[in-house]
């Protein structure tokens, strides 16, 4: 019976918000009207992305639930959608942070509540159109729709210069969109198809000339790079989160553009990205520690964040250009875990900014006598975030850095280790400055109340995921390991499956 | 064997403690909260008992190690594959019975010593969490599990230290000691690292077999691995130069002192080294170095012990001092002396701490000793019980401290030259071990009352048992002596080799400890007893060498000085304010050219017109047709787009 959804079940994930959006345009704006219709919409399709693990076969090779049905004869544009292991968990993901994204608007958007919703919605089709699409053109409109409801939100209800964050925005992400889609269109030229799957292959048996194809190649990851962001390209990072509304700003950085590098720029371009794979693992493990450092000296939260995710995002950066099976699977991890953690973070920010309508830390102080829940749950998720072992930010970390010093390079993987260091420092620093000392007398004056039902409806399962994704990694990385090929197997691989070989080599190594 | 009762109940208990109180326990009464809290580590040490008592029931030379190990696995990614897997050999029991013993009287103090707090079952909850991390520390099979353990203690620290959040010294001192044990584990991080690159496993037993297999593999990268390891130690046991997180740690409450800042989670480091003692075993210099950090952490945590007025304070630094003894003990590769120091230190520094508390209890929340003295009539039970825990930590004899402290001490003079010259540190440090002990004692106890106000009343029952239990432990605590108790953990740690050719050195070296420590008892005596305008006189005498004292060397300004501010500064003035800026920034807005006219488009967006969003997105899908069409066309008719340049 369920099975017989399986063709129709990735149109209809993007279908659903679509749908939602449009009857939000429709539906007159009268109360919390428009919030309702969002959330069933949101909670209504991340029931149908739970479909997918359900029925996902694990040990079947290529593409899942698949369509590939001609859409657009000249250019040959398919509907071509289809999942693996790689996007099976970004599409749930996609799909459990919409309520949460619903629930964190609630009650901080109070104007023009249709717009907001309706545009909400078709960002949330743009990113599952992202993470399914497997015809390069379709990827590309949904890549440039994502962008689109998010520019026009962050003008709208940017806290003090929104116009000029869009902007910036518009400029850091739109600009390199271009010539990605000349690469694209290139790419068309010259093999007359947009298929993912034919194009893998096109570039992988066919000749190309080799600058050409570099640029080409440069133009997929420099899209990839700014989205992403990696340094230094992130200045669009920080006045994002400043100003974007909570909902969007939890999902604006990471996952689409980490996606992306390991899908299109990985996936299609090996050998250029081997090439580059040095230098994206510098500026990296750069961005690790930069990031870190400046989260150290904010004196916004949401600014803070930023550059908490800059660090955070950066390691999973070093990850996929490691280049090793086993780092790619951590990192597709630690993308899951970074976005569950930075859901509840962003959530739990978003409940302090509604209360206390400030987002200057130290406007705050004392908060965990009168907010204990939230001061706990704030807590837990920070301790997740600085990779505490048994929480979901550890197993992902620990995999990457390890990883990287045994298979890739162990100068970079010392310096990306401290990286943990600094997070404990600004995130602790953080919490005791939100929740610990005496209370501020600025935000005394506030009626203290505690997280309400709604927010503790959405916050308890996220703590709880965090707890079970740290003990029960497999649950997740046995399908995601099905969906990782890194483009060429590593050594550790080999070495592992004969370690005596290995032991017995290292002496004389020890002694030179 | 057949097991009744697995292993994994004994972290896992505590943990339901945890769970119980951390989440129902606002809304539990009083009584309920209580009795989960004692029930989570009276299980636990029920079990712990159960199994000691069939490994003791079996012939020792022949009880092997139990290992336990979860059937799936916990992080199985690639070529990493972790378990859950718990081993209980001779090392862990014993670790295992000071874990739960001690930590069981301790709770039952706290029911006492947290009555009246309003975050009685928070506290409680957090005691809990704490066993349970700690029991899987010591219980781990592999290293990645003892990490979690390490970790876990490490939060538990941080929660209780910072229990009365509202107080700014409490919440500065429990993130000090978080990032400075990160500053360990990024040590210990790399070790793994290295374990993992040169071994391909992370479980202890097969480390050790690979390397039992390679007997000439010596030093080189196992150097490094051990210094790492090191590393981790050293924040967590509390170590040069490390251990400045251990002092500020006091402003917990003071079972937590007892129980986390004194006789367990502080030894991890201890544990940690003998567990992998066959990787110090193969690096004579990373053995070297551990004895080295351990001496010299020994005296100079024992000067600055020497000034301190916070009763509290005072034990902090004796336990920084006594853990060194424990490094030394490592250092020279006597682990079971170690381990046995560790043992009965749990014992005697658990008891100081505990009676500090009834002490302070006494006073109403009075640290200071300057304003106590005169008590030993009024709390006579704290005063007999304190005073056996004095008479242990000189290591006089017949108590606990002697045996342990001699055997570490004849271990290292027995261990060459420098093995000397370490004695000789450990030696001068036992004087001042027993000098700032009987300083204490004096100040505290005798004399006459310096707060009349204040009228000190003895601690309830509740309290004064686990004092009583720990002062028979303090006293009897050493008597099975050195030899059984190596020969008990020698399938873990390996024989002490440490014989002599002297005759009766042995003898002679002890009757030296105890001569000492009675001079530096006398010592006190003369200064704060008979003559006690004298330590003001001294003071006078050496204004530089009490300043430096009483502000702990400037340790904490210099790290301020030489790693916080900086780092601060680079952040905020050159990656901020230069790169971020002005480079970066700047570079943005120079692209920006682009920006301006854009800028000029996005006015419209400003105005809320959604009908002129709708036509830019029309342009927009217009444009990216007209893109793609065009090319298409052209190639079609066989015009093909050609890259300059190849």
């Amino acid at each position: 019976m369920m099975q017989t959804i399986d063709p129709i079940i990735l149109t209809l994930i993007l279908l659903v918000p679509l749908a939602g959006a449009i009857l939000v345009a429709l539906a007159p704006d009268r109360g919390k009207l428009p919030n309702w219709i969002a959330l069933l919409t949101t909670l209504c399709s991340f029931l149908l992305t739970l479909h997918l693990p359900a029925h996902f076969v694990s040990g079947a090779s290529g593409f899942q639930f698949e369509v590939n049905r001609p859409w657009i004869e000249s250019p040959a544009i398919f509907y071509h959608v289809g999942i693996d292991g790689l996007s099976l968990w970004f599409v749930v993901l996609v799909g459990l942070l919409a309520p949460v994204g619903v629930l964190a608007s609630w009650n901080a958007i109070k104007e023009r509540r249709k717009i907001f919703y309706a545009l909400f919605l078709v960002q949330q089709t743009a990113m599952f159109g992202v993470f399914v699409s497997l015809d390069l053109m379709l990827y590309y409109g949904f890549w440039e729709l994502s962008l689109v409801p998010m520019a026009i939100l962050i003008a709208m209800y940017g806290r003090n210069d929104g116009p000029r964050a869009a902007l910036k925005f518009f400029l850091f992400t739109f600009i390199p969109s271009a010539p990605l889609l000349v690469a694209i269109l290139w790419l068309y030229a010259r093999t007359g198809s947009f298929d993912y799957v034919h194009l893998q292959y096109a570039l992988a048996h066919q000749a190309f000339p080799a600058s050409a194809l570099c640029w080409v190649a440069f133009a997929f990851l420099f899209a990839f790079a700014v989205k992403v962001p990696v340094f230094p390209l992130h200045g669009w990072l920080a006045d994002t989160f400043s100003e974007a509304p909570v909902a969007l700003a939890m999902v604006v950085a990471g996952k689409l553009g980490l996606y992306s590098m390991l899908r299109f720029h990985i996936g299609l371009f090996p050998a250029q990205a081997r090439a580059l794979a040095s230098l994206l693992i510098a500026l990296a493990v750069i961005g690790v520690l930069y990031g870190a450092c400046l989260a150290l000296v904010q004196r916004d939260f949401w600014r803070l964040m930023a550059f908490a995710s800059v660090s955070h995002l950066s390691l999973i950066v070093l990850a996929i250009y490691g280049l090793t099976f086993t780092g790619w699977s951590g990192g597709v991890y630690q993308i899951l875990s970074h976005g569950v953690v930075d859901g509840a973070l962003f959530l739990l920010l978003g409940a302090l900014e509604v209360r206390y309508v400030s987002t200057a830390i130290a406007s705050y102080g004392g908060l965990a006598a009168k907010l204990p829940r939230a001061a706990t749950y704030f807590v837990i998720a920070s301790l997740t975030m600085i990779g505490l072992p048994l929480l979901s930010g550890f197993v992902g970390e620990f995999t990457i850095l390890s990883t990287t010093f045994v298979d890739v390079n162990r100068g970079w993987a010392i310096a990306a280790t401290i990286g943990v260091i600094l997070g404990a420092c600004y995130m602790l620093w953080l919490v005791q400055r939100l929740f610990y000392g005496p209370e501020n007398s600025s935000i005394a004056s506030h009626p203290a109340v505690d997280l309400h039902f709604g927010e503790l409806a959405v916050l308890t399962p996220l703590v709880i995921l965090m707890f079970v994704m740290g003990v029960m990694p497999s649950l997740w990385t046995n399908t995601i390991q099905t969906g990782v090929h890194p483009p060429q197997p590593a050594r550790y691989i080999e070495s592992a499956q004969a370690p005596l070989a290995v032991s017995a080599s290292l002496p004389v190594e020890g002694q030179r | 064997m057949n097991a009744p009762l697995h292993l994994w109940l004994i972290p896992l208990l505590p943990f339901a403690g945890f769970l119980v109180n951390g989440i129902l326990g606002a809304r539990l009464p009083k009584w309920l909260v209580t009795t989960v809290a004692l029930l989570a580590p009276l299980g636990a040490f029920a079990v712990v008992l159960v199994r000691a008592a069939g490994f003791l029931g079996a012939a020792a030379a022949v009880a092997a190690p139990i290992t336990e190990t979860c059937p799936s696995a916990w992080i199985s990614i690639g070529a990493l594959h972790i378990d859950f897997s718990l081993v209980l050999d001779q090392l862990s029991l014993v670790m295992l019975l000071i874990i739960t013993g001690v930590g069981l009287l301790i709770h039952i103090y706290s029911v006492g010593y947290m009555d009246d707090d309003p975050g009685y079952w928070r506290y409680f909850s957090y005691l809990n969490l704490f066993l349970f991390f700690m029991t899987t520390l010591v219980l781990a099979g592999n290293v990645l599990l003892l990490f979690v353990g390490w970790e876990g203690v490490g939060l538990a620290s941080y929660l209780l230290i910072g229990f009365w959040y509202q107080k700014t010294s409490a919440a500065d001192a429990g993130k000090k000691a978080f990032i400075a044990n990160r500053i360990g584990d990024f040590g210990f991080l790399i070790g793994i690292f290295l374990l993992l690159a040169n071994f391909g496993t992370l479980t202890f037993s097969e480390i050790a077999a690979k390397l039992a297999s390679n007997p000439a593999w010596t030093g080189g990268i196992l150097t490094a691995t051990a210094l790492c390891l090191l590393v981790g130690a050293t924040g967590k046991s509390a170590q040069l130069p490390l251990y400045i997180w251990l002092p500020d740690a006091m402003e917990g409450p003071t079972p937590v002192s007892a129980l986390i800042h004194a006789a367990t989670m502080v030894t991890a480091g201890v544990y940690m080294i003998a567990r992998t003692h066959f990787l110090f075993d193969r690096s004579p210099f990373a053995l070297g170095v551990v004895a080295v950090v351990g001496a010299a952490t020994a005296l100079f945590a024992a000067t600055m012990g020497l000034v301190q007025n916070d009763i509290k304070r005072v034990l902090a630094y004796s336990t920084i001092s006594q853990l060194g003894y424990m490094f030394l003990g490592c250092g020279v590769a006597a682990y079971s002396a170690a381990v046995f120091h560790l043992m009965t230190h749990a014992f005697f520094k658990a008891l100081l701490f505990l009676a500090a508390g009834s002490v302070i209890h006494a006073m109403g929340g009075e640290q200071d000793m300057r304003r106590m003295g005169g008590l030993r009539k009024k709390i006579p039970v704290t005063f007999w019980t304190m005073t056996a825990a004095v008479i242990a930590i000189c290591g006089i004899w017949p108590f606990a401290g002697f045996f342990s402290k001699d055997a570490i001490l004849y271990a290292a003079f027995v261990h060459g030259v420098s093995g000397e010259i370490l004695w000789s540190v450990g030696f001068v440090t036992a004087l001042l071990t027993a000098l700032y002990m009987f300083r204490l004692w004096y100040m505290t106890f005798l004399g006459e009352s310096r707060s009349p106000d204040v009228h000190p009343h003895e601690s309830p029952w509740s309290m004064l048992g686990p004092l009583v239990v720990l002062a028979l432990l303090s006293l009897g605590g050493g008597w099975i002596g050195i030899e059984r108790f190596a020969e008990f953990l020698a399938p873990v740690t390996g024989h002490n080799a440490a014989v002599s050719s002297v005759p009766h050195l042995e003898l002679w070296l002890s009757v030296l400890a105890v001569a000492v420590a009675l001079e530096g008892w006398l010592i006190a005596d003369k200064y704060y007893r008979r003559k006690p305008e004298r330590p003001a006189a001294l003071v006078a005498a050496m204004p530089g060498v009490y300043k430096l004292l009483v502000n702990k060397y400037y340790v904490d300004e210099i790290y301020n000085f030489v790693f916080v501010k900086p780092l601060l500064a680079l952040s905020r003035w050159v990656l901020e304010g230069f790169i971020d800026w002005v480079v970066l920034g700047g570079l943005a807005w120079l692209l920006g050219g682009v920006a301006t006219l854009a800028g000029a488009i996005l006015q419209r967006w400003q105005s809320g017109n959604l009908r002129s969003y709708a036509a830019w997105l029309a342009a927009g899908a217009a444009a990216v047709l007209l893109f793609a069409v065009v090319p298409f066309l052209l190639s079609s008719h066989g015009i093909d787009l050609h890259w300059a340049g190849h």
